[in-house]
């Protein structure tokens, strides 16, 4: 078992903020995991992936205590660009993940990897296949600028992916697509997993969640206060305390159950209401 | 007193993109209208079009008794104001209420109705204690929140919001749906871009649904998210609970969680 990302007491404040935003957080995530964290908004969910990430504290500065460490190294002992690297960061919004230097989809796509050195045949493989499995091959020779908002987030999310990083950060890669379009999203990301990435995904689609994600992590107010397997975390009653969004037919089943109906345990995926409720499928109609 | 009427409307962008395919749609004074669809599908489009951003390439677009190609973006927006997908794109005060003040003030309101609407619009927006806090270091969800109460402090007639719903938490999507119940009962007009079905199910009785530069459906919830054709062309799925009703075996039209816990509890007697 590899630990892959470590924090350590961490707490962090922006240079202007009175307040600290991430208050003494502590985490181990193992190599290969698919965690997820979740919150309300100003929770400090991104300021904890901007962390992860190392632009808390290269970029931001403010006040940092505590240790990160990814991958058995301590932050302060990366460079930046190393660090980038072995952590691609997708950021929460879209519009601003574009180069600004390349005029069409499959360069901006290319651009990563073009600074890496990469050589350029093999660049066209890797670009071709990132086009294909996000599925913006279509979009090849449009504009980054020119593109509607969930078509960009598909083509943020392809910049990272094509650099195959050992871990992956991903800010709300969702949060402008289509239904089915984000489900194609979290298959594509349980497919990064498979192939052995370790992933941070911050999401506000609970049911999603509860189908894909290993471990959940729970912001609240700066602070962590909330960790473990995705099934364990929505049933544990704790859980409703921080006014986060619950996976719908966990909303349903907590409600019933408020309502004298006895449940066989705490369902999070839409197929397990049957069995929660003890019946299976039988119709009201006959 | 703004009717909107877009008439065989289509557009080409200046790289060639044909975005949007004879789009003939009508929305009353005081309505509220959804619209959903696959990414791409002209949403963005066909709302710029109504605020006179964009001018058609083929129809006509009517606010009022106004064809928006005869008026300038600016004289149009203040009938109908429109909230950007990216807030980015349209924030560019280094405080939020300078933000919010800004529209009435550029629109000659007197200074006491710049100030109520100001006021007011971060209030129903839930910005008020961030007042003179940057923009830039909100969260995304807060900094749509500011975008949108700047323009409903310019008290147009027809308000737009592009996907207000992306990345909102459940209270971000309370405020919003509280929003929805105040402009109406101002009898303001709301278009709502959205990609959240349950939200749609939750506020929108109107839903018209958009893919591949077309329109496909204009129709009530029940019609649409119980429509597979219509569904699958529009990349959409219905609401988590009508997923469920399904899995139960119940029979169609179950869309809200009321409406799924009261079968459940029927059936058993309860
Ligand atoms: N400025 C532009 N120049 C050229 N093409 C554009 C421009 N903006 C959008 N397009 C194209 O027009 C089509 C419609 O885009 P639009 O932004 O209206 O889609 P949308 O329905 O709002 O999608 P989303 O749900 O992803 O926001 C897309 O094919 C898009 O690539
Ligand atoms: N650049 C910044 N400067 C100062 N404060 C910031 C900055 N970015 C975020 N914050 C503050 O940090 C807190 C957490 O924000 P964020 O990490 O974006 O939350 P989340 O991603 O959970 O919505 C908020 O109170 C926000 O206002
Ligand atoms: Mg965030
Ligand atoms: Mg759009």
């Amino acid at each position: 078992m590899t630990i892959m990302i470590d924090l350590k007491n961490v707490s962090y404040r922006y240079p202007v903020s009175d307040d600290f935003v991430l208050k003494n957080i502590s985490f181990s995530i193992e190599k290969g995991k698919f965690s997820a964290i979740v919150g309300n908004n100003g929770s400090g969910k991104t300021t904890l992936c901007n962390t992860i990430r190392g632009f808390v504290p290269h970029f931001y500065k403010g006040d940092l205590d505590g240790e990160v460490i990814i991958d058995q190294t301590k932050m302060a002992d990366y460079q930046l660009g190393q660090l980038g690297e072995k952590v691609g960061y997708v950021f929460q919004n879209p519009f601003i993940q574009v180069s600004g230097v390349k005029d069409n989809v499959f360069e901006e796509v290319a651009y990563g990897l073009e600074n890496l050195g990469v050589p350029v045949e093999e660049i066209k493989i890797r670009v071709e296949e990132v086009l294909k499995l996000v599925k913006i091959e279509h979009l090849r020779d449009k504009n980054p600028f020119e593109l509607s908002g969930g078509q960009r987030q598909r083509v943020a999310l392809a910049s990272i992916i094509v650099m195959d990083p050992e871990i992956l950060v991903i800010d709300e890669p969702t949060s402008q697509l289509d239904p089915i379009g984000t489900e194609q999203i979290f298959d594509i990301i349980r497919l990064m997993k498979e192939r052995g990435k370790t992933i941070i995904l911050v999401e506000h689609k609970m049911d999603l969640i509860a189908e894909y994600a290993d471990d959940l992590l729970v912001m609240h107010e700066g602070e962590l206060v909330m960790q473990g397997p995705v099934r364990e975390v929505f049933a544990d009653p704790e859980f409703e305390k921080y006014q986060i969004q619950y996976p719908h037919v966990t909303e349903i089943a907590l409600q019933l159950q408020k309502l004298g109906t006895a449940l066989s345990f705490i369902p999070i995926r839409d197929e397990e209401l049957a069995k929660a409720l003890n019946r299976t499928g039988v119709a009201i109609h006959d | 007193m703004t009717e909107l009427h877009l008439n065989n409307v289509s557009f080409s962008y200046p790289d060639g993109t044909k975005a949007l395919e004879n789009l003939t749609l009508s929305i009353a004074t005081g309505e509220r209208v959804a619209i959903v669809g696959q990414n791409g599908a002209g949403k963005t489009t066909a709302v710029k079009l109504m605020n006179g951003l964009l001018k058609p390439t083929e129809g006509t677009v009517l606010v009022g008794d106004w064809n928006t190609k005869d008026f300038t973006t600016a004289q149009v927006s203040r009938k109908v104001g429109y909230v950007f997908q990216n807030p980015d794109d349209q924030i560019f005060h280094n405080d939020v209420e300078s933000e919010v003040r800004f529209g009435p003030k550029n629109m000659g309101f007197e200074p006491e109705r710049v100030d109520e609407l100001t006021h007011w619009a971060m209030d129903l927006c839930g910005i008020s204690e961030f007042a003179d806090e940057n923009p830039y270091n909100l969260p995304y969800s807060v900094r749509k929140f500011v975008t949108i109460a700047s323009v409903l402090a310019m008290d147009s007639d027809i308000i737009i919001l592009d996907e207000p719903t992306a990345g909102q938490d459940k209270i971000g999507l309370q405020i919003l749906g509280n929003l929805l119940q105040v402009l109406e009962e101002k009898k303001k007009s709301v278009i709502t871009i959205t990609h959240d079905m349950e939200f749609v199910t939750d506020y929108f009785t109107r839903i018209v649904v958009m893919a591949n530069r077309q329109l496909v459906a204009d129709d009530n919830a029940q019609k649409i998210f119980y429509n597979t054709e219509v569904l699958e062309k529009s990349m959409l799925k219905p609401p988590a609970v009508a997923q469920m009703a399904k899995l139960l075996d119940f029979p169609s039209g179950i869309l809200s969680k009321g409406q799924l816990i009261k079968v459940i509890l029927s059936q058993r007697g309860q």
